[in-house]
Order: structure tokens, then sequence, then C-alpha cells
């Protein structure tokens, strides 16, 4: 039920003490207001760190050549491990769980990218489609391999962001023209964008591994494979049953973990969640710390108010004013300032947010980077839901001093001074 | 009007019972204009404050306009303070964040009326109490005399059967001390029955009646002769 009276009896109440009201305000606002900016915070450092992290397949290892360092069968330790085709054929033949299997060789040597007059220093590669899905490209223009690419061996290209930023610049579109590296001229099929690595990731190209094999490296070398692990079965497995297979073509120790080297990405994965699980716990720590100080300050100031106003309580309790009336007089009064004050905080907590998040965005396209933090944001649910608490709490914190004072005799209220 | 029937109150300090009131019989017909004396300690205000409801009794009766005051609800007793009492204090008491004429509409807003109406007859009592032209001032701007009219106006806008006043003039120099009670005696020429507590003899003598108490006791309730000839 609106009463225009008793709202009128409260603003006035509240315009005639400036200061209480807004020292009331000013201590739910800064509480709030701390709140979202320590939430979105926590948020764009996890956002930071997701972003580092990339967007590699979380179910996939990378295996790399290494060094023996055991003895084994009468062989010396030191001895260098080098892949081929037949190894990655075993793999895919033997390995059991795997989903698919990458391979990727880079160009060696001194050379540049060229088109028309422009030329810039990226390193090439050689792969397959599979390499795409667990390092995580993702098409920007045009498309990736076929089958038919690899099958016959096309010089065809596919060009990172960069690479695509340096050589055609803004205004050709790179699709269908001719890149020349080491006097082979290759047809761009593709751009695509990939995260992490401060953009290192786009300055790469890439050409099918058949094609690469055929044109620069006779020898049917494999510098790394990635292995993607099937829905279900984990990449501990996999890596289990890749280094059983490798060990027995190149006959070292199973135990021996620098013959070959092997990322597994699930492993680092379950790093990461730990620590975004760490970052939240400390974000709603400190959150909650930041709500229960807010709490207690509104509380606080909700019983130095009450008790500022016996005597007026006591002069209008003479005056007719029922216990009721004076019960909702303070608390409609308490939650109108706090939940103004609380929804201001929000307000400017989430518009300072989403000024960093614009300022950020503006740093990241002219080149730079903040580490570690991006894209601040609040959610706005719990942002709410903390307004609310605050709200409420303060609304009891005034409460329970409002209802002994509404049950003083009023002389007791007369003669506080 | 007012009936007290062997009324007695304690106050408990610490592990003593401190007997305050012993026994007051008291009747106050409709209309009298009463001043109740007595040095400090003798038990003036808690009588005054037991009167208008403010304070409540350990023993004996209290009938206020025949009803009996007595283990009232806090909603009954607003009720009544609000309808049928009407105060006057020696600190004035006004909301200091209200101006005089916010001060005075203030029983009538705890009475449910309307705000233009309010406001309209805060203005007539006012007027009576010649403060029209201050109506815009809060207290701080008003001297005491001025104060302590804008108080009587407010405890007369809810037109109470009872005025009770507890040393009204006893912050005001002797000029405005006698402004005050020219507004009281025109109060009672209304038939409004007033109870004025006080330690001036001055104003005492103004008074049809005076009652003295000493220790808690009446010693003495004396009705003036000769206003009483000129009533009859």
């Amino acid at each position: 039920m609106f009463d225009l009276d008793k709202w009128q009896e409260i603003l006035g109440t509240m315009r005639k003490n400036k200061l209480r009201t807004f020292l009331t305000a000013f201590g739910v606002f800064w509480g709030i207001f701390m709140l979202v900016l320590l939430l979105g915070a926590g948020r764009g450092m996890q956002n930071g760190v997701q972003r580092e992290f990339g967007n590699e397949a979380k179910n996939s290892l990378w295996i790399w050549q290494g060094k023996t360092t055991i003895p084994y069968q009468g062989m010396k330790p030191g001895r260098q491990i080098r892949f081929t085709n037949d190894d990655y054929e075993a793999l895919a033949r033997e390995v059991p769980g795997l989903a698919s299997l990458a391979r990727r060789n880079r160009l060696g040597g001194e050379y540049t990218l060229n088109y028309k007059t422009k030329n810039g220093s990226f390193p090439l590669y050689g792969a397959n489609s599979t390499f795409f899905e667990i390092n995580g490209e993702t098409v920007l223009k045009g498309r990736f391999f076929n089958p038919n690419d690899l099958a016959e061996k096309r010089k065809v290209m596919i060009l990172g962001r960069r690479a695509r930023e340096v050589l055609f610049g803004d205004s050709i579109p790179p699709i269908g023209k001719y890149v020349n590296v080491k006097g082979v001229y290759f047809k761009v099929i593709g751009t695509y964008e990939l995260d992490g690595g401060n953009g290192r990731r786009e300055e790469r190209s890439y050409i099918p591994f058949s094609t690469y094999q055929s044109i620069f490296d006779t020898k049917r070398r494999v510098n790394l494979m990635g292995a993607l692990a099937k829905e279900g079965v984990s990449a501990a497995q996999v890596e289990e049953g890749v280094r059983k297979v490798l060990a027995a073509r190149h006959r070292f120790s199973v135990d021996d973990k620098q013959a070959i080297g092997i990322n597994n990405n699930e492993e680092n994965f379950k790093r990461f969640t730990g620590l975004f699980a760490g970052i939240e716990a400390f974000v709603w720590f400190v959150g909650i710390g930041t709500l229960i100080a807010g709490i207690v300050g509104v509380s606080n100031i909700m019983l130095i108010i009450v008790k500022e106003r016996t005597k007026e309580i006591g002069v209008r309790k003479a005056l007719g004013a029922t216990p009721w009336s004076i019960i909702s007089l303070i608390l409609q009064e308490s939650v109108f300032i706090t939940a103004l004050s609380g929804y201001l905080g929000l307000l400017l907590g989430a518009g300072l947010l989403e000024l960093m998040s614009i300022g950020i965005r503006q740093i990241e396209k002219s080149g730079g980077q903040a580490p570690y933090f991006t894209h601040p944001e609040v959610d706005l649910r719990v942002a709410i839901a903390a307004t609310i608490i605050l709200v409420i709490s303060g609304a009891f914190a005034g409460l329970v001093p409002a209802l002994k004072a509404a049950r003083v005799k009023p002389i007791e209220a007369l003669r506080a001074e | 009007m007012i009936t007290l029937k062997q009324v007695h109150k304690y106050y408990s300090v610490g592990k003593n019972k401190l007997h305050v009131l012993k026994g007051l019989d008291v009747d106050i017909q409709e209309g009298e204009l009463v001043s109740i004396m007595g040095s400090s300690g003798s038990g003036k205000s808690t009588m005054l404050n037991i009167l208008g409801i403010l304070d409540d009794y350990d023993e004996g009766e209290y009938h206020l306009n025949n009803t009996l005051i007595q283990n009232l609800s806090a909603k009954k007793a607003a009720y009544y303070r609000n309808r049928f009492l009407g105060f006057v204090f020696q600190s004035f008491n006004l909301l200091s964040f209200k101006t005089a004429q916010e001060n005075v509409a203030l029983p009538l807003y705890y009475q449910k009326v309307g705000r233009r109406k309010r406001n309209k007859l805060a203005m007539e009592y006012l007027e009576m109490v010649g403060l029209s032209d201050r109506a815009d001032h809060t207290p701080s701007e008003l001297s005491g005399g001025q104060k302590q009219r804008v108080a009587l106006a407010r405890a007369l806008i809810s037109q109470p059967k009872v005025i009770l006043a507890d040393e009204p003039t006893g912050a005001l120099d002797t000029q405005t001390t006698q402004e005050v009670m020219d507004i009281f005696k025109e109060v009672h020429r209304k038939g409004i029955t007033v109870v004025i507590v006080t330690h001036e003899n001055e104003i005492a003598e103004q008074t049809d009646r005076v009652i003295r108490l000493r220790d808690g006791i009446i010693e003495s309730d004396k009705v003036k002769q000769e206003e009483l000839t000129v009533k009859e």
C-alpha cells in the first residue's frame, strides 16, 4: 500500500538530516561498489588466464622427439629418437582409444613469404587437417585443408591473421592469391585466428603435410605429432599407449620419460581448473568479507540513528504515534536509503567495469595486451543478490533498535538527550 | 474529567523501591484550570506523566473522561493521547528538522487527516498563538517564547479535552511567561481542562485551583474563593 503522507514524512526527514542520510547511503554504496569491482576484477583475471591457455583441445596430447637417458637392450643413453611416417602410421594403427592423430613439421632455414612486393619472415609449416582440431585454429575466411588437398599434394596455403595483414594489408582479399616461398607458389585457400601466445601463433602459415614432405623434406620425417582421445577416454590412457608403441619401435625403456616428450593438455587443463577455482574462492572470500563490512557499517549507523531519534520517537508518541507507525517510519527510511544507494553502487561499479573493458579492448586493438587480465565483467545476478542481502540486513539491523525504541515508555524516550 | 483514586507509583532504584506517589486522590472537573505545585522530588512531574499516559502507575485507578486508564496496549494509549490529551513541555520538544507549521500539524498526521486540511488547520492555530508569520521557520529560528507558543498550538490542534503542561514557563523570561500564560487562560476560557505543573507562585496564582504535593502526598488542595463566586 502506498502511503503518500508517510513518504512525504520520510523524504522530509531525509532532506533535513543530510549528513546522517549521506553516511548511511555511502556505507551501502561503498560496500556494493567494492564488491562489484572485486567480482569484476576476479572475472577479468580468470578471463585473462583462460586466454593464455588458448583454444587447444583439452583431451589431447602433443608428442615430440627426445634423447634416451636410460641404457636399454645394450644401447647407451643419449641416443636421439627420430619420428618418421612409419611411426605416425603405427600409432594410428596400434594405440587404443585414439580419435585422431595429427602431424606437423616446420620448415627450417632462412626464407620469407612473398606476395608481389610485400614479404614477411614468418614460419611455414606442413600439417594435416586433424592438427587444427587439436591446436584450436578457427577459420576466418575460406576453408582449411580437405582430403583432396592432402591426397593430391596440392600447393595450397592457410595464413594466420597476422601473416595475412602483413602480406595483403586490409584492402586485398587474400583468397585465391599466390604466395611464393623459396620459389614455390602456393594458392591461399583460407585464413585463421588463434588465441594465446601474444599473437605469434597467428604469424604461422600452413601447407598440406604431404605437399610439405614432397617439396621440402624427402626423408619422410615427422617432428611433432598430436593425439586426440576418443570421447570418454582419458588423455592419460592414450599417453600410455603412445609411449608403449614408440618404445617398442625405437627400442627405449617405457620408463624413459626423456626419450620422447609428451605434453598432456588434460593435465594442464586440470591445473588451470584448479587455479580458476582458487581465484573464484579468493574472490568470494574477499567479497563476502566486504559485504559483511558493509552490513556492519549499515547496522552501526542504524543503531546510532535510532539512538539519536529516541527523543523524537518520544515526542511522536506523546502526540499519538502508534508503535507500528514508529517502526515502519524508521524501517522504510532505512530500506529506501540502502536500496537506492545499493543500486547506485551497482550501477557505478558495473559502469566502471564496462569502461575498463572498453579501455582494454582499445589497447588490444592497437596490439598491446594486459597480461593475465581481460574483459572484467560481473555476474549481475550475484551483484543484485548482494544488494538485496545488504538492504535486508540493514533493515534488520534497524529493526531491533526500532522495536526497542517503540517499546520504550514515552516518558523514558522523552527524557533521552 | 480526571479522577485519581489511591494512585501509587514506585520506581525501582537498584534493589530498592522508591515510593514516589503515596495514594493520591484527585478529582478534576471539565473546564478547570489547575496548577500542581511542589518542590523537586515531590512527585508532581510523575503525577503529570501518569495523567498523560506517558507513564504507568502501580496501584489505584485513573479515569480519564470516564475511561479507566489501566494496562493499556501501546496502540490504545497512543489513541487516547492523540484524542484526549495535548502536551506542553518545559523543553518545548519540537522536532528540530520540521517547520513551525509542520510541527503543529503533526498530531493530525497521526489522526490520518489529509495533508491539505492539516496544513490549513495548522495555519489557523499558529494564527491563534500569533505566529502565522513564522510558519516556515524551524525551531532554531524561533525564540523560547515563540517555541512554546508553537508547542501550545501543536497541543491544541487535536482539540483535546485536557492540556497537560510540565513547567511550561520554566525556560522563559518574565515577559514571555506572561504571554504564554495568557494563551493558557484563553484556552481555559474555551472550556478546555488545563493542568499545569509549576514551582513558580506567580503561575499558580493565575490558576483557579492549586494542588500542593509533598513527598508523594497531597499537602493541600485549595480552590480560589473569588474565582468560585465569580463563576457561580
